[in-house]
């Protein structure tokens, strides 16, 4: 059920969603977009090339935060754009999770075009990962 | 001393339009699982009808598969001087003039919109336009950044 245009004023908040990665996610998203870069899936790697461990992909971070606003939306066609900065990696340990938190605020809406402005939130162990996040979603 | 990662003379650079492939329902599912998309639209044919779509539907961000396969002309030739290992996600766009949907047969034509190189670090700014028989679906605009090599920055 798509949300109505009239049913996201400016200042309203999306349900904050926690997601939790594993090393089995990384893979999973390697092999459904073809992004087999290894400092995604093999520690030595990553560390060779200075980083403290293996990261997620940047894609797999903004598509679990498009996937809160394709939710709430309730249509994932809704979305006509979507752009963000990559700020700082999520790192996955290989023992654990890591835990990805995404919040979301409208910040515009434009009645004649019936499309909301969405400002998101992404943030990792306490930093924010995604910089200057944005949807933009056409509601009926 | 400055070295120049990137060749900046790739700017403006236009790849023609070629064939994307036909976006399969399976490769919907599987980016849609990878990403938590658990509406059945993305999973479920009938599902997608019911909902108005040819076929299951596209994460938001699916269209980078496909723009991905089509930057690697330029990022992966070697006379662009891209030393994939030092290089880190800057920024992406998706700008959607249609949803993708199962079925759907694209093009990918490929733009260099900006090479810039500052103290041996190269920022790339590519640009996909993805198309269709009946005319454009997806514009996806990817930075990238090319660190220099230590002791070169």
């Amino acid at each position: 059920m798509t949300l109505s245009f009239d049913a996201a004023p400016v200042g309203t908040a999306l349900p904050a969603t926690v997601v939790e990665l594993t090393r089995a996610d990384l893979r999973a998203y390697a092999d459904a977009s073809g992004d087999t870069n290894p400092i995604h899936l093999d520690e030595a790697v990553a560390r060779s090339v200075g980083l403290p461990d293996v990261i997620a992909h940047g894609m797999l971070t903004m598509g679990l935060a498009g996937q809160v606003v394709a939710d709430w939306a309730g249509d994932p066609g809704a979305v006509v754009s979507f752009a963000t900065r990559f700020t700082q990696p999520v790192v996955v340990p290989a023992d654990g999770t890591a835990v990805v938190e995404v919040g979301g605020t409208v910040s515009g809406a434009d009645p004649e075009a019936r499309t909301v402005a969405v400002d998101l939130t992404v943030t990792s162990a306490g930093v924010k990962v995604l910089g200057r996040a944005r949807a933009v979603v056409r509601l009926p | 001393m400055v070295a120049l990662t990137v060749d900046e003379s790739f700017q403006g650079r236009v790849y023609p339009a070629r064939p994307a492939g036909t976006v399969t329902a399976d490769a919907l599912r599987a980016f849609a699982r990878a990403v938590r998309a658990t509406s059945p639209v993305h999973h479920d044919g009938a599902a997608a009808r019911e909902a108005g779509y040819a076929d299951v539907v596209a994460p938001p961000t699916f269209a980078v598969t496909l723009a991905q396969r089509a930057e690697a002309q330029f990022v992966e030739d070697p006379q662009a001087g891209i030393d994939f290992s030092r290089v880190v996600h800057g920024e992406e766009q998706f700008v959607h003039h249609r949803p993708i949907v199962a079925g759907d047969e694209l093009t990918a034509e490929l733009h260099v919109d900006r090479v810039r190189v500052v103290r041996g670090n190269a920022m790339v700014t590519t640009r996909v336009e993805l198309a269709a028989a009946d005319g454009p679906v997806c514009s996806v605009t990817s930075m990238l950044v090319v660190r220099a090599p230590e002791g070169e920055q």
